[in-house]
């Protein structure tokens, strides 16, 4: 199999590895870079949970080759809390109002809805909904999930 | 201080780390030198089968070994996968070989094991094992299963009836002939599988020096694990530390004993390197327990007032290929029988049959939401064939408030008789009616008919058995630092069970929840543990911590009696010291007094303490099972030109005694809710005709998502058990069980002018377009 060299900036960091073409964005961020927040829930491009933001786009990482990622912009879970450690907005309201359970979804949650409400934070609840609707979460029923939405894009709007 | 902690929304210590990308999930674990396993799983779903070549995969670069069954080690106990649920009713017990050894059972059944330097070619190498199946009559129809001359699921088997059990009481034949009328229903059943977000994984880590061996897994039970591991491989007990780190959902299949965590303990034992195996999606369709079909024929016999006075029937239960969960499966199906409902004289019979279908075993919920479904569709299609609404017939039929302690007359599994400890069945339907504006709603739905739109409102009553013991028990200690370190045999999946044991000891010690530490899901920490299911860790992690941080505080009070000089009725434990009521300054620390407690090398020990450490330990547990209970309405809008379903509203009153924390209950039962939607609607697992799998992936296989989900309105009565000390009952599973009967109700309930009679879930467009009459919405 060949392999070849990678880099890019993954939470404001320069990483590079050198990868096999085969392996796809979630696993070299979980293996190479340690970023274990970023999970692999069904490796078929379906339930969102491996969601990372690439130049701004919300992408599923188990669905582009880290070669394909050469030279990207990537933030992970581990990148969305503020400069000085703060909780982002996004993760607080989702301690806030139990939008969590097992956590596992979690990170493809808030990537998916931070790069949704970093385009347009003044969102209905239809279009919340809509915007995740290719992130399954079974714990929650995603009530909680959709009122943590609510409650961040009122304070993104208003930053 | 003096914070109330219990029935307080408090925020999950468990968040912090996970909305920050800092869980810690099996397959985040990485250890120095760890190797990857992949396995080589059947293709066909029943055949014999030789390997006839593993050469070419050993040889494969990065391969460090390829296990079949033939190199499997002499030193297991057995090659077979021991039984976990053992008992002797089990008329035909089948469990997998660790590996198959001559006859696959199903697709996804693990033949070889190989283990690499990496996934990737770990699988690459399972390509290279060259197998030759010959095939065999497949059983995939449990209807067709269960005949006498059914394909067989098994060749040495002489049928496909693993076992045959029976829910009995009163006398249902002479109760049939005092009936006024009565009418035959039958149905299928259909729950789909466990799709936990975070798929199954273990690793094993075995240190040779140490002749330890640790066994990380995504379980609901490390103790089970162990327990079964231990057996297995013929191996003490305390020579294996299983620990659950974060595990990412539960659900019930992550509660059984699988071959992987065997086959790991196994592997790494022999090459003397830690290995990781983490299921793939597709594995966790073809090699993780599902639920799946019961086939059901009632019989019941009633009253022209709406009582029902009998019911009689058969289940037919679909096992799937083997019986590595026993019966509890079938066992939650009849035991709830008939659920809030006084029906004195029924007598239902359920085989359990093998077919060549992944094995099933409890989800959310187990048997309950089959019987739930069961008794509401009763109910409804007496009301319907006596023109009663309804709501009026639950009425007549609920359990009634004067009627408790009730005794259904059926038997828990323990032989004991089942008794419904404490609720408000008919209150909470009425409350749930007025949430939902019932009365305003038929009159709603009248003018949209006569618009060409097809609204129904569903109605679901239900108990919940829960709280089982024996026991899940934690340790309250003192810690030095004054910090609380609690730690319990309890494990989690998500439910959030380190935050009440925290909110509990925290009440009782009057200390602020930062101050605790909560140890859970690893049998290091603790000794003896039960495992996360059948809505039973609140009930009793929540007696234990309270019975165990009650000790403490007495032990500190009496020594501190000693240090200060003072009467214990003088004293107070506040804020983490104990005080003296008349002056604030005289006090002394939880620390300084668990320092006493545990003292240095020619120390002693305080004047009436004869055990080291300011800690006690709890196995405190309910007397009797508490039942919650509740009731649910669901309001959809069905197309009938399209076959779509809408979800409007869903409605819920619960009942789970008192409460610990609503947040936290309230998003179990919003959860439990969208998983019975699942149910009633999208979840399907299809095989076809020779027991391919054709929905391994979620594209085919729906699960509930964002945009479909209704918004669902949770209010709570809470009647406490008198069945323990603090009135708790179980959650965890009371949003699932009535959901899918409510929801099949209120479709039905849409397609009345169709007279449809629903009688499949899931229900799918297709099936809606099947039941509606085409003319008629023509002739409308």
């Amino acid at each position: 199999m060949q392999e070849l060299d990678v880099q890019m900036h993954v939470n404001g960091k320069v990483i590079s590895g050198r990868v096999e073409s085969r392996t796809h964005l979630g696993d070299f961020l979980r293996q190479s870079a340690g970023l274990t927040g970023t999970h692999l829930g069904c490796e078929h491009g379906v339930c969102g949970a491996c969601t990372v933001i690439v130049d701004g786009d919300a992408v599923r990482s188990c669905l582009m080759l880290a070669v394909q990622a050469d030279n990207c912009k990537v933030t992970t879970i581990e990148g969305i809390a503020e400069e000085d450690g703060s909780l982002h907005p996004l993760q607080e309201a989702f301690r806030n109002n139990h939008a969590l359970q097992c956590g596992f979804c979690t990170a493809g949650m808030i990537t998916s809805l931070h790069a949704f409400l970093t385009e347009n934070p003044n969102r209905s609840e239809t279009e919340i909904r809509e915007a995740i609707s290719g992130n399954i979460c079974r714990c929650t029923g995603y009530q909680g999930i959709v009122s943590a939405a609510m409650e961040a894009a009122e304070k993104l709007a208003n930053r | 201080m003096g914070v109330r902690q219990i029935g307080a929304r408090v925020q999950r210590v468990e968040d912090e780390n996970l909305i920050r990308g800092d869980g810690k999930y099996v397959d985040d674990i990485q250890l120095p030198g760890m190797v990857y396993a992949a396995f080589l799983r059947s293709s066909m779903a029943h055949a014999k089968f030789t390997i006839t070549d593993i050469t070419a995969a050993q040889a494969l670069a990065g391969v460090y070994s390829v296990m079949t069954y033939d190199t499997l080690p002499s030193t297991l106990v057995s090659k077979t996968q021991l039984e976990t649920y053992p008992a002797p009713i089990i008329k035909q017990s089948v469990c997998p070989d660790l590996l198959a050894g001559k006859e696959v059972a199903h697709v996804g059944q693990a033949i070889a094991m190989v283990v690499a330097s990496s996934r990737h070619i770990a699988e690459d190498a399972c390509e290279l094992i060259q197998v030759d199946y010959t095939t065999l009559p497949v059983a995939v129809d449990v209807t067709e299963a269960a005949k006498p001359n059914g394909p067989l699921a098994h060749s040495h088997l002489k049928d496909n009836i693993a076992a045959s059990i029976e829910t009995k009481f009163g006398d249902v034949e002479s109760a049939f002939s005092e009936c006024d009328d009565t009418l035959k229903l039958s149905f299928k059943q259909h729950r789909g599988g466990c799709h936990a977000m975070e798929c199954r994984g273990v690793l094993g880590d075995w240190q040779q020096q140490l002749g330890e061996l640790t066994l990380y897994s995504s379980t609901q039970c490390p103790y089970l694990v162990r327990r079964m591991v231990s057996r297995q491989l013929d191996c003490p007990e305390s020579s294996i530390r299983v620990i659950a780190p974060d595990v990412g959902g539960g659900f019930g299949p992550k509660a059984g004993y699988y071959p992987e965590e065997a086959l790991i303990a196994i592997a790494t034992k022999e090459l003397r390197r830690p290995v990781k195996w983490t299921e793939d999606r597709r594995e966790h369709f073809t090699a993780t327990n599902q639920q799946r079909d019961q086939i059901w024929e009632l019989e019941v016999g009633f009253k022209k007032s709406g009582e029902i006075k009998a019911i009689k029937g058969h289940v037919t239960h679909d096992s799937g290929a083997f019986l590595n969960y026993g019966l509890l499966l079938s066992a939650t199906t009849l035991m709830p029988l008939p659920g809030p409902y006084k029906v004195k004289n029924l007598h239902v019979t359920l085989n359990t049959v093998y077919t060549n279908t992944v094995s099933t075993s409890p989800v959310r919920g187990a048997g309950r939401p089959n019987a739930a479904y069961a008794m509401d569709r009763v109910i409804d299609a007496v009301a319907r064939r006596l023109s009663i609404d309804p709501a009026d017939m639950r009425q007549i039929n609920l359990v009634k408030n004067e009627d408790f302690p009730y005794q259904p007359g059926s038997k828990h599994r323990n032989g004991s008789m089942m008794t419904y400890d404490s609720g408000d069945y008919t209150g909470m339907l009425e409350m749930v009616k007025e949430m939902a504006n019932y009365d305003g709603f038929r009159k709603e739905q009248k003018e949209a008919r006569a618009n060409g739109k097809y609204l129904g409102i569903g109605l679901a009553c239900f108990i919940e058995d829960t709280g089982m013991g024996p026991y899940e028990g934690v340790n309250v200690r003192v810690d030095v630092t004054g910090n609380i370190i609690a730690s319990t045999g309890a494990s989690s999946q998500g439910q959030g069970h380190a935050t009440v044991i925290a909110q509990v000891i925290a009440e009782e010690l009057d200390i602020e929840i930062d101050k605790i530490r909560v140890e859970s899901g690893d049998t290091g920490k603790f000794p003896h543990g039960i495992g996360a299911i059948g809505s039973r860790t609140g009930v009793n992690v929540g007696l234990s911590a309270n019975d165990a941080a009650g000790q403490v505080k007495v032990m500190a009070l009496k020594l501190a009696s000693q240090v200060l000089d003072k009467r214990e009725d003088e004293l107070e434990l506040s804020d983490g010291a104990v005080r003296v009521r008349s002056d604030s300054n005289q006090f002394i620390t939880l620390a300084d007094l668990a320092l006493q407690l545990s003292p240095a090398v020619a120390g002693k020990l305080p004047e009436g303490f004869d055990s080291a450490g300011l800690e006690a330990v709890s196995y405190l547990s309910t007397d009797y099972m508490p039942h919650s209970s509740g009731a649910n309405i669901a309001k959809v809008e069905v197309d009938v030109v399209t076959g779509g379903i809408k979800i409007l509203d869903y409605y819920v009153v619960h009942d789970c005694g008192r409460i610990l924390n609503p947040m936290i209950v309230d998003g179990q039962i919003i959860g439990g809710v969208v998983h019975g939607i699942g149910n009633a609607m999208f979840e399907q697992m299809v095989y076809d005709d020779v027991g391919n799998p054709m929905t391994t992936n979620y594209g085919d296989y729906l699960l509930p998502l964002a945009s479909e989900m209704p918004k669902i309105h949770v209010s709570h009565i809470e009647t406490p058990s008198p069945a323990n000390p603090m009135g708790l009952k179980g959650a965890g599973e009371g949003g699932t069980i009535p959901a899918i009967g409510a929801m099949i109700n209120a479709i039905e309930d849409a397609l009345t002018p169709f007279d449809a009679y629903i009688a499949q879930y899931p229900v799918t467009p297709e099936y809606i377009l099947e039941l509606v009459d085409t003319e008629k919405i023509a002739a409308e």
